[in-house]
Parts: C-alpha cells; structure tokens; sequence
C-alpha cells in the first residue's frame, strides 16, 4: 500500500503562550518545536499499517509555518495539490493540530480529493483485500460510530489509537539518507488565497483572585455549597 | 440578504439545547444585518421543529429520512451544501461537536468558503462576522473573520450564548434531494460504559487527577457528578496512569470544556490542563497540596484530602438539592 501521512511542526503542549509585543502572532522566543501530539499517532498507524501490509509510507509537511497562521483552506488546497499527484490508499492526519486546533485540514484534503473521511479515528481495521477499513470514530458522551469506509480515504486520528514509537538512534540516522523533496507552493496553487484573517492575539482575561475556604471539612464543604447556590449561582 | 443560516443538533428525537442557543445568537446577528434567521434540521424524525420559532428563527428547512438517521459525512454535506447554494446565507452557524467539526470543514471546502472553527463569541463589526476562538486548547485567544468569501461559517462552543426567547412564528420547509451512495456508511452506535452527558457540552464537571489512586475511586467522582446533573472528567495525568479512558481527558491533547461549575479534585493544575478549563464559569479546587497551581484559577478552594470532602460534598448537595 502507498500510504500518505500529514505532519505539523508545534510548540510543546507543555509551552506557556506568550503575545509578541506588536499582538500580531506568538511570541516564538524559546519555544520548543515537537511533531503535533495527533500527527504522531498519525505516523505510527502509517507505520504499523506499512508492517502489516507492505509498502511505504510517505510524509507531507507543509511549512515554515511556525507562528505564521496559514489558513486551513490554503493549507488543504496546497497539500491536496501535491497528495492528488501520489496515489495514496490511504491517508493518516492528526484530528487536529496541536497550535490552532482547528481540526479542517483532514476533511477540507478529503473534498479536494474526493474522497470520504473518518474524524476521530480510535481504531481501524483494513480488510483482507485492502480495499477497504472498519473504523471507530469517538464522538461525544463516551459513544462510539463505527463505519465501513471504502479506500482512498482520509482517516483523522485520535489519541488511543496507537502508542506513538520512540524514534531509535540508528532510525534517526537513517532517517537522514530518506528521499527529501522540497516544493513551492506558489508552484502549486498560485493565486490562491487564505480566507480566514486573524485581526488580533491576545491572552486569555485572568480570573480574578478566588477564595481559600478555611476550616475543617465538616464545616467548609456546607460553606462551599452555600456559596455555589447563594453567591455563584451555579447549582 | 443578511440572512443567517444554523445547522441544528438534536438526540433521541428532539432538539437539543445547543440548538436554542445558536438560534438566539444567530437573532442576534440578523437583526444587526437586517436578515432573518434560518434553521436545518437533518434527520430521520425530530419532533417540535417549529419551537425554533421562539427564538426568531423565520425559516426551517427539514429534511427527514430514515437514511439520514445516522450522520454520514457525504450525505449531509450533500444537503447542507445545496440548501447555502439554494438560499445564499450571509453567513452559517453550527455546532462545535462531533458532527460540526467533521461536516463544516468539508462544506466550507465545496463553496471555496472559510470557516472559523470553536468559536467562543461571535460580533458583526463593518458588517463581517467577528469571531472570538482559542488557540493552544485555550492558552490564547484570536479574533478572526472570512473578509472576502461567502458565506462567512463559524462553528461554536456549546455553553458560549445564552438562550433567548422572542416569540414568533417560524414556517417549516421540506427539502427534497436525490441522495447518491457514500463510501463511508456508519453502521453502528457502540455506546461506552459511562454512558451520559457529553463532557463538551455538560454544565457541571467533576473532574479527577492522578490522586484519585484508581479506576474504582473514579466512582466517588461520578456519585457527585451524578447529584449535579454533570459528566466526570480527567486530567491527562490520570488517563496516562489508567484510570480512565482518553475520552474524557480535559486539556491540550483532550478535550476543551466550558461548563458552568468545573470542580477539580486532586488536580495540580498543569499548564496544558488548564488551558482545557479556564472559560469555565466557576472553578472548585480540593487539592491537599496548598502549593497547587489549580488555585490559583479557583473561585473557591479547599486544602484537604480529596477522599474526605468528596462524599462530604455530594452527601451535602444530596440534601440540600432535596430541600
């Protein structure tokens, strides 16, 4: 099978966000770039499936996008632009990358290719004649969808679908000598235009200064319940 | 023109709450646009359609077959694409769920359109739709709108608007169209062992760290829970140790909640959970640890083992919420 995953360089989760001074992105000043949480899942199943089935797997990034917002609709066409060329079977992407987390790469790629898609994959299972997948899509309330889909097709991972590999020290190396191809996308869809324009960055309001209830439990937790009621209005 | 159209949500056969809710701020909207608001319903059967009526919407475009109980991402899009192409909103609204996040992008891809996802506040400002959304599962915000394409999309974070009646009437529109196959055909619904209320859109959480210890003593989280109406979370720390299942991680990597009251037991208060919570309208820390980054986010504190206030408190809520 040729199978395509889709990768995004992000700030580690563990990153505390700041604004640069003139509010028009983040400030990049010592933030650590990691491949996005979801994206590494996306690889390992790109992996496993390549294990299991024969072939090879193929990566497709786009950038340098660090803190530069490309819009998900310029970011979809141009990779679409470079992924109609590869024949994929099947392809892997995060369900959301882990900066802007706004989770349309995967199905805006799957309409210009047209192909179908499953979100939210946990699990998947290819048939024996790898023409098409079982896969279980979580949805809310701790249920789960499961569907048949037929190949090519856009699978978005989710966490618990896989335990991403370390990268090993003779892998890193190989890694090194693996074809890279580097293209433009002004070559590939010139003239085309985000649609989506951020106007302002800023942080979140701080919370104003909450309360420590002081006592013992038997006492407190009645003073809590009346506050929640009385004061918050919460219950 | 100036029209706003929502995609309604509904379960077991009624409109759920999120639906009145993007009906009140899409009200909102139109009335600034000199539009009118227009609804979808999508489906097999859903019952009082035309309560959306009360909360201004003008038009509702139904359409019901038993194909389209279960949600198939080609087949909605199929609809929802054709009913915009048809009516030519300003601008279209729909939830940020499981449904909105697959269908919408797919749908903005079609029309050449973009689509603002998670939205948390939506404004006209020079007649654009100005949307407010997280960024970094919430450790920052943006601003943004679509300057040029139409119709301007936007999905938003249930519990962001209030829900607002008008009164008035709305007139309800079958829609006929020919539906092709699709190569993605759910076939069923597996329904997880803490069947309840989803956590994205749940008014109270009872969330759970790593000193919780175990699975089993996620138990005394959802008999408060329970008595608050509310879902249980988790903090990644407690999903890597496994006590709980990732589906309701909250936090970067998990999901991002905005509920009324979020009461956080033996949670520390990592930077990535945080950014998961910090819209909640009310936080509650119970952390023995009084050094705790979590209280510096609370509304109320409690330095105290976990285990004793815990039943404490939903022994408490018992009588009182009886009273």
């Amino acid at each position: 099978m040729k199978i395509g995953v889709l990768i995004k360089q992000v700030p580690d989760t563990a990153t505390n966000i700041k604004i640069a001074a003139n509010g028009a992105g983040i400030d990049p000043t010592g933030i650590k770039y990691v491949v996005s949480p979801y994206d590494e899942i996306a690889i390992e199943e790109g992996l496993k499936t390549k294990e299991k089935v024969g072939g090879e797997v193929v990566v497709v990034s786009l950038g340098p996008v660090r803190c530069v917002v490309v819009d998900s609709y310029l970011t979809a066409r141009i990779l679409a632009s470079v992924l109609e060329k590869e024949n994929f079977d099947i392809l892997f992407v995060g369900k959301q990358a882990a900066d802007n987390d706004c989770a349309q790469v995967g199905p805006m790629v799957a309409e210009f290719l047209g192909w179908p898609q499953v979100t939210v994959v946990e699990k998947i299972e290819l048939n024996e004649a790898r023409s098409g997948a079982v896969v279980a899509r979580r949805v809310g309330g701790g249920a789960k969808e499961i569907y048949d889909v037929s190949l090519p097709a856009v699978i978005a991972v989710e966490k618990g679908l896989n335990n991403p590999r370390y990268a090993s020290l003779p892998g890193i190396m190989k890694a090194k000598s693996k074809p890279l191809t580097t293209l433009k996308a002004a070559d590939l869809v010139g003239g085309e235009k985000a649609r989506v324009e951020v106007t302002h960055y800023r942080l979140p309001p701080e919370r104003p200064e909450g309360r420590i209830l002081k006592g013992e439990a038997e006492q407190v937790v009645p003073e809590l319940v009346r506050l929640l009621r009385e004061e918050a209005k919460v219950i | 023109m100036g029209n706003v159209l929502i995609l309604t949500e509904h379960q077991n056969g009624h409109l759920k709450k999120v639906s009145f809710e993007l009906a009140s701020k899409a009200s909102e909207l139109a009335s600034h646009m000199g539009g009118e608001v227009q609804a979808v319903v999508i489906g097999s059967h859903v019952a009082g359609v035309s309560d959306l009526g009360k909360y201004g919407v003008k038009k509702i475009f139904t359409l019901f077959e038993a194909s389209l109980e279960k949600y198939n991402t080609e087949n909605y899009a199929a609809i929802l694409s054709h009913i915009i192409q048809e009516h030519r909103p300003d601008i279209v609204l729909a939830v940020a769920g499981s449904m909105g996040k697959d269908l919408l992008p797919r749908v903005a891809a079609r029309l050449k359109t973009g689509l603002m996802t998670d939205c948390t506040d939506l404004k006209m400002e020079g007649g654009k739709l100005v949307a407010t959304r997280p960024i970094y599962a919430g450790k920052a915000f943006v601003d943004v709108k679509i300057p040029e394409s139409t119709p301007q999309m936007a999905t938003i974070r249930p519990n962001s608007f209030p829900i607002h009646e008008r009164g008035g009437g709305a007139q309800v529109i079958p829609v006929v169209i020919q539906l092709g196959e699709t190569r993605a055909r759910m076939k069923e619904v597996v329904q997880g062992a803490h069947q309840g209320v989803d956590l994205t859109e749940a008014e109270v959480i009872v969330a759970g760290g790593r000193s919780l210890k175990s699975a089993e003593n996620f138990k005394l989280l959802e008999e408060l829970a329970n008595v608050l109406g509310g879902a249980v979370g988790a903090s990644r720390a407690a999903v890597d140790s496994g006590y709980v299942s990732h589906d309701i991680q909250v936090g970067q990597t998990g999901k991002t909640v905005n509920p009324k009251l979020y009461i956080a037991c033996g949670i520390s208060g990592a930077i990535q959970h945080l950014a998961g919570m910090r819209t909640s309208k009310v936080i509650v820390a119970i952390n023995k640890d009084p050094e705790a980054p979590i209280f510096k986010k609370a509304d109320y504190g409690i330095v105290e083992d976990l285990f004793r206030v815990v039943p404490l408190l939903t022994k408490e809520l018992k009588k009182v919420l009886a009273e």
